[in-house]
């Protein structure tokens, strides 16, 4: 019973009960287009969440990652209409870059300055979101100024279904995109150097310093990655909803951090893996999705999603706590 | 305890306050020398002490959680289920017409007890959370916060909840002795905290706890009771602030105030409070809002957007960290 020990085992099983009995109780459940719809609401909120594993993973936390999100895919947007450059790999590289430049300012502080995360990113957070909305602008850019070249891109399907009255549905190939950015992180945190130091600094800072692990690289990857996705997964948002809105994702951070959690992190650091985000991030969308077709009220989904922060943190600290007797 | 200790912490604290009261005057010349001749008029403070108290409140509840080490993301949750379920009360047992023409005393004294009474249970739960299921502050009241922020959604339904008794909007906007009512709630509990903090076995193991938890343990201090206490502590005052919010604008609704989260960290982080537990003081706190208030009432004269003023807030807080990091380098 091995296998059972690992926590990605535990999260698959609970998850794979709770599709059992959401289809049990509405069977629309496991029609196609759902599980596809599901699918789709995963993919950002899935890349965002791989950088606040690493930020996890160090022993941090992450709450300006909605704020940079919405400023990278503003600004790029802007930038594409002022220029009217139509392109698809460009803009994506500048909403990282924003992201990135953003993130280095949290390992700053972080870093150098020796501040708790949570209230580094609390203020950057909320100097970014002040900047956008107060100089760059509070109007949203609709679908008739998008820039097409995005919407085409984003509205590409691996396989495309016909529903018996003719409308059509399809998986979005951007969960392509989601898999190959979460293979990525994966493989830099099991394979180099720099991912094994992010696990030995949220183990213990002060140990990985004296075994030689450069603790100011450490944290500028960390930061910088999670501000880097922060902003790819914003454009992507972007474009998949075929809108630019300063506004969005307020308030996301919970979710995403609950999902991180609920994959097994520890909010301590060096504990969590990129399978158990997934699997997080894929039971978070689909108890919230889910209560839709379950016929709950949609005023319950913070309820919902406050409780389950509050039991999956119990359950990792109970684990924590086992492992260490 | 050595003596020579104790004088060089008290010269410390003494330093932090006299360079929070700088920062307060500066900002205050500042302002009055961008707007002349509005800045000063008695009506921008009296507005000012109107406004101030929930906030002021919130980041004192925000300072006790971080006397632990902890944080609690859940203040403004608890603030506004509060006022949302007294207002429910009122407007199951009062007729429309009671709501506008009668004082209701009665109903409103049950009011304030379910608003308190709501602080109390929420802050008690964060505790046993907390200090006895031993969950990271920080999720924990991020989990309830979310919770809270719920329920009073599943109650409300979304709209806000309006129109609440003349006395219960007394609480917000009266004036008793020609000072705003909120004003001298906040002199009392404030001092009533400071007594707590400083002159009662509570406040001084709350503060060793924060300074070192192992060795509080070791000295065979309470800690899980303590740290469950100062939670339930901050859910009361946030339940107060809730009160006052709801009474000064006359309604209760799931997402006011989100944005005091962020100035209530700040405030106590700026107030002198160490974030990483064991030293914060209600007096530091108290001077904090007032400069922040001072900082923003000034913006809002000359018209800035609000969003700028979230900018600033933000600037003004990793400005704090940086110049205090660099301060105690030397």
């Amino acid at each position: 019973m091995a296998i059972l020990q690992r926590s990605e085992a535990v999260i698959a099983l609970i998850l794979l009960t709770a599709m059992v009995v959401i289809g049990l109780i509405n069977p629309a459940f496991w029609n196609l287009d759902n599980l596809f719809g599901l699918v789709k609401s995963n993919v950002v909120i899935g890349i965002m969440a791989l950088g606040v594993l690493l930020v996890l993973l160090s022993g941090g936390i992450d709450v300006s990652f909605p704020a940079f999100a919405a400023a990278a895919l503003y600004l790029t947007i802007k930038a594409m209409l002022a220029t009217g450059y139509q392109g698809v790999v460009g803009p994506f590289v500048l909403a990282t870059l924003i992201g990135l430049a953003f993130g280095a300012i949290n390992a700053l502080f972080v870093h150098r300055f020796k501040m708790i995360p949570l209230i580094v990113t609390l203020g950057t957070g909320s100097m970014v979101r002040g900047f956008l909305l107060g100089v760059v602008g509070t109007s949203m850019i609709n679908i008739n100024m998008m820039p097409p070249a995005l919407i085409d891109f984003a509205k590409t399907d691996l396989v495309t279904m016909t529903q018996p009255d003719g409308s059509q549905y399809g998986l979005t190939a951007m969960v392509l995109v989601y898999g190959a950015v979460a293979l990525l992180i994966h493989l830099l945190l099991r394979y180099t150097i720099i991912g094994r130091s992010i696990y030995a600094v949220g183990g213990d800072a002060e140990a990985a310093r004296r075994v030689g692990f450069n603790l100011r690289t450490t944290m500028l990857v960390v930061y910088c990655t999670a501000g880097a996705l922060a902003g790819f997964a914003g454009l992507l948002h972007s474009s998949m909803i075929w809108l630019a809105n300063p506004r969005d994702f307020v308030g996301l951070e919970l979710d995403v951090i609950a999902a991180v959690v609920l994959g097994g992190a520890s909010i301590f650091g060096g504990r969590g893996s990129v399978l158990g985000t997934i699997l997080g991030v894929f039971m978070l969308v689909m108890v919230k999705n889910s209560l839709i077709i379950m016929k709950v009220d949609t005023t319950w989904q913070r309820v919902v999603v406050g409780v389950i922060v509050i039991v999956a943190t119990a359950a990792t600290v109970w684990r924590d706590r086992k492992r260490r007797a | 305890m050595k003596p020579a200790l104790d004088t060089r912490a008290l010269i410390n604290r003494e330093n932090n306050i006299a360079q929070l009261i700088l920062i307060t005057i500066l900002i205050f010349v500042a302002m009055s020398a961008l707007n002349p001749d509005k800045f000063l008029r008695f009506y921008n403070f009296e507005s000012i002490t109107y406004i101030f108290p929930e906030l002021g409140l919130l980041s004192i509840a925000m300072m006790i959680a971080m006397l632990t080490g902890g944080i609690d993301l859940s203040v403004v949750g608890i603030a506004n289920l509060s006022g949302i379920l007294a207002g429910s009360f009122f407007h199951a047992v009062l007729t429309r017409q009671q709501l506008s023409a009668d004082p209701a005393i009665p109903q409103v004294l049950v009011g304030v007890a379910i608003a308190l009474g709501t602080g109390l249970v929420a802050g008690a739960l964060n505790g046993l959370l907390i200090a006895r299921l031993k969950i990271t502050p920080i999720l924990a009241t991020m989990g309830t916060g979310q919770l809270f922020t719920g329920l009073a959604l599943v109650i409300t339904g979304g709209p806000a909840i309006a129109g609440f008794p003349k006395s219960w909007a007394f609480i917000g906007n009266g004036a008793l002795f020609r000072l705003a009512v909120p004003f001298l709630i906040f002199l009392v509990v404030a001092g009533l905290i400071a007594f707590l903090l400083s002159r009662t076995v509570f406040g001084i193991n709350l503060m060793l706890i924060g300074t070192n938890p192992k060795a509080a343990v070791f000295a065979g201090l309470r800690t899980t009771r303590m740290i469950f206490f100062s939670y339930v502590a901050t859910g009361v005052l946030g339940s107060l602030a809730g009160i006052i919010l709801s009474g000064r604008t006359n309604a209760a609704k799931a997402d006011y105030g989100t944005s005091y989260l962020l100035q209530a960290v700040l405030i106590a982080v700026l107030g002198g409070t160490n974030p990483a537990g064991g030293r914060g003081t209600v007096l530091g706190v108290s001077i904090a809002v007032l400069a922040l208030m001072l900082l923003s009432s000034g913006f809002q004269i000359m018209r800035f957007s609000i969003h700028l003023i979230d900018f600033i807030w933000g600037a003004f807080l990793l400005l704090v960290i940086a110049i205090n990091t660099y301060l105690n380098r030397k």
